[in-house]
């Protein structure tokens, strides 16, 4: 073979592997990675319960220091296992159990107010992540089950202890099917 | 015989109708007692109107419907409200809250049980708005409210109205019975659905191995042209006989040549399907004013005396239904409301007719036993379900993701479009049941849905909530800014200061 031609085959090859280099060096430092859709697709498995209880106020700050690699993702109760392994799929990490240390997994349950008790001191309303009470100062105060995410931090602030925590209402699972007569 | 208008797929089974079809249907006295669930079929339930003590009449509203997919509740019987409490009922999850209601023997009417003189000359709206106040609701099995079906039938404008006559399932022939016993009625209470969903044409399907109902509706057509605005209003279209030929969507692609896209209602695709028995409720709901209060049901299986069609009102307990069937043969196995094929097992025969119970079978050994006790052997691949699936799926690839929970998969596979026919599990040589873990794994998917739904209601809400705290602390800290910006401003300004 021609050794001219093996040079200029090499040459154009090299050329052409440093055009590209450069062009992505520069893509690199001008085109911010899209964080901002890693943390959307996050946000989308977490249980959106708003509870704090992975230290952050709120799913969307868990989600940003998931991605931002601040926080791992094993601390949220309310997901329990399946988030945790959904989580582990999204970011091809190993599944593992959730960290004790955040709280444990429990069933779905909502706020109740016992309004024998409740005295409508209105402390509980600003604490809810969803606005799912409503009253008003020495107004009866009561939940809006389908709103209600049974975070637990109206919990706190309730001077008389007046709020319990129920078992979520079943939803109707059943979806209409055509049937066979 | 020239080929009948069919479906793709399929099966053709053994029918099982013959036992309880040779007698005509038996009249049902008023019960003691009636048990009527608020959840009739439809899997939402109606609202209460009464409580424990009321004395209510025949035809008297005691549940209304707040859901549209609920259908309202009238007593069949005078008497007293005796208990509003969960009891066992023919619904999924077998209990439901019931209104009890004790016969006092008098017999009395509802003041708004009136014959309706003027219903073909109701206006469309009006029309379907008494048929819900009536609780005209689907009587082949679905228990779906007619009105709802029909607005969204007028909303999209489906210009074609398909009286399901087909009954495909096996052991049920209630429709055969009331088609032959009340062919006429089925004719004007079509011109009525027909007329309140806007449609201009109404096709009557019925299976090829009903000659008698065939002839019978035929004869009614002929007796009911004048009251038809056009010649070809009303046709009989005669099916052959292949289950599931009476699933809607099903019998649409049958009569019409159409398939319904999946996702879509068949109102979309232009057409609607109402069962004949729910068009005769029509037709006595015009005729007396009665809303439905009674409905024929098959009573049949190897473990009664004399399988046989009753006409019963709703509530009725069913061992009332099985002693008018001459009583147990034998200790049934099990007892099945619906067919063999899509029925549910009942707790007990205490529960009360519902308005979407076409059947009741009580089957013996001999008539569902060859599956149970079955062993599942693994999937050898062959593709027998899919031959068969009549809505065109791949039941051994659903399989595979319903196993697995996949929910991706489980949707890409058309999960949803699944009608529960069970004819996969129907011919699967390794026994293994599909219908129930497709039935499983949907419930799945609605509850996983359920959830994603009321996640992302939450994220909103949630965030509403910290743009309006931030707003606010915002605007707090400009009126703190404004406030000490004034609080400063003599001592700032050297000029004024000065002087």
């Amino acid at each position: 073979m021609n050794p001219v031609a093996i040079g200029i085959a090499l040459l154009v090859a090299v050329a052409l592997a440093m055009a590209l280099g450069v062009a992505l060096g520069w893509a690199a430092s001008r085109i911010e990675p899209d964080a901002d859709s890693l943390v959307e697709r996050i946000d989308a498995l977490l249980p959106q319960t708003q509870c704090g209880q992975c230290l952050y106020p709120g799913c969307r700050p868990y989600a940003a220091a998931i991605a931002s690699g601040e926080a791992d993702i094993d601390r949220c109760p309310p997901g329990g296992d399946s988030t945790l392994r959904a989580l582990a799929a999204l970011l091809d990490r190993a599944p593992r159990p959730l960290d004790p240390a955040f709280g444990a997994p429990k069933p779905a349950q909502v706020a109740w107010i016992v309004e024998e008790r409740c005295i409508g001191c209105a402390l509980c309303l600003p604490a809810c992540p969803v606005d799912a009470i409503v009253g008003a100062s020495r107004q009866m105060h009561t939940v809006i089950a389908a709103q209600c995410t049974g975070c637990e931090l109206c919990l706190p602030p309730c001077p008389v202890d007046c709020i319990e925590l129920r078992a979520a209402p079943a939803t109707s699972l059943r979806h209409h099917q055509p049937r066979a007569a | 015989m020239a080929a009948r208008p069919t479906f793709p797929a399929g099966l053709a089974l053994d029918a099982h109708k013959q036992q309880a079809c040779g007698t005509p249907i038996i009249e049902l006295s008023l019960p003691p007692q009636v048990t009527l669930a608020l959840d009739q079929g439809s899997g939402y339930s109606a609202e209460p109107v009464v409580t424990v003590g009321d004395s209510v009449a025949m035809g008297t509203l005691v549940a209304r419907a707040d859901h549209p997919f609920a259908s309202a509740l009238h007593s069949p019987l005078a008497g007293n409200v005796v208990a509003i409490e969960s009891r066992e009922a023919a619904v999924e999850g077998g209990r439901n809250v019931c209104i009890v209601i004790e016969n006092d023997g008098s017999g009395r009417i509802d003041d708004r049980v009136r014959p309706v003189a003027t219903a073909l000359s109701l206006s469309p709206e009006e029309l379907v708005h008494r048929l819900r106040d009536a609780g005209i609701a689907g009587l082949g099995g679905a228990g779906f409210p007619t009105a709802t079906k029909l607005n969204s039938a007028r909303a999209s404008g489906a210009q074609t109205l398909v009286l399901n006559g087909a009954e495909c399932e096996p052991w049920i022939c209630c429709d055969d019975a009331v088609m032959r016993s009340a062919a006429d009625d089925v004719v004007r209470g079509a011109l009525l659905l027909q007329r309140a969903a806007g449609a201009g044409r109404c096709l009557i399907a019925i299976e090829d191995d009903k000659p008698a109902a065939i002839a019978a509706v035929a004869g009614a057509i002929e007796r009911q042209r004048d009251a038809a605005q056009r010649d070809d209003a009303l046709t009989l279209a005669v099916i052959s006989a292949v289950y599931p030929q009476g699933a809607e969507r099903q019998l649409i692609t049958a009569v019409a040549g159409i398939e319904v896209p999946s996702g879509s209602l068949p109102a979309a695709a232009g057409v609607i399907c109402q069962n004949v028995a729910t068009a005769v409720a029509v037709a006595r709901w015009a005729a007396y004013g009665e809303p439905i209060l009674s409905r024929v049901v098959t009573v049949t299986g190897s473990g009664v005396e004399h399988p046989c069609n009753v006409r019963a009102p709703i509530g009725t307990p069913l061992s009332a239904l099985i002693a008018a069937a001459g009583g147990y043969r034998s200790t049934p196995l099990r007892l099945i409301a619906g067919g063999s094929m899509t029925g549910r097992a009942l707790p007990s025969d205490d529960v009360g007719l519902t308005k979407a119970m076409n059947c009741v079978l009580v089957a013996t050994p001999d008539d569902v036993g060859s599956r149970l006790g079955a062993v599942e052997m693994p999937c050898i691949r062959c593709g027998d379900c899919a031959n068969v699936c009549p809505a065109g799926l791949l039941p051994q690839q659903l399989h595979r993701a319903a196993l697995a929970d996949a929910h991706d998969a489980m949707h890409e596979l058309g999960m949803r479009d699944c009608i529960d026919c069970g004819l996969c599990d129907y011919v699967c040589p390794s026994q293994i049941p599909l219908a129930a873990r497709f039935r499983d794994a949907r419930r799945r998917l609605n509850a996983a849905e359920a959830t994603a739904q009321k996640a992302a209601h939450a994220r909103e809400r949630h965030e509403l909530r910290t743009r309006r705290l931030q707003e606010a602390a915002t605007a707090e800290q400009q009126a703190f800014e404004s406030v000490r910006n004034r609080a400063r401003q003599p001592d700032d300004d050297p000029a004024g200061g000065n002087r």
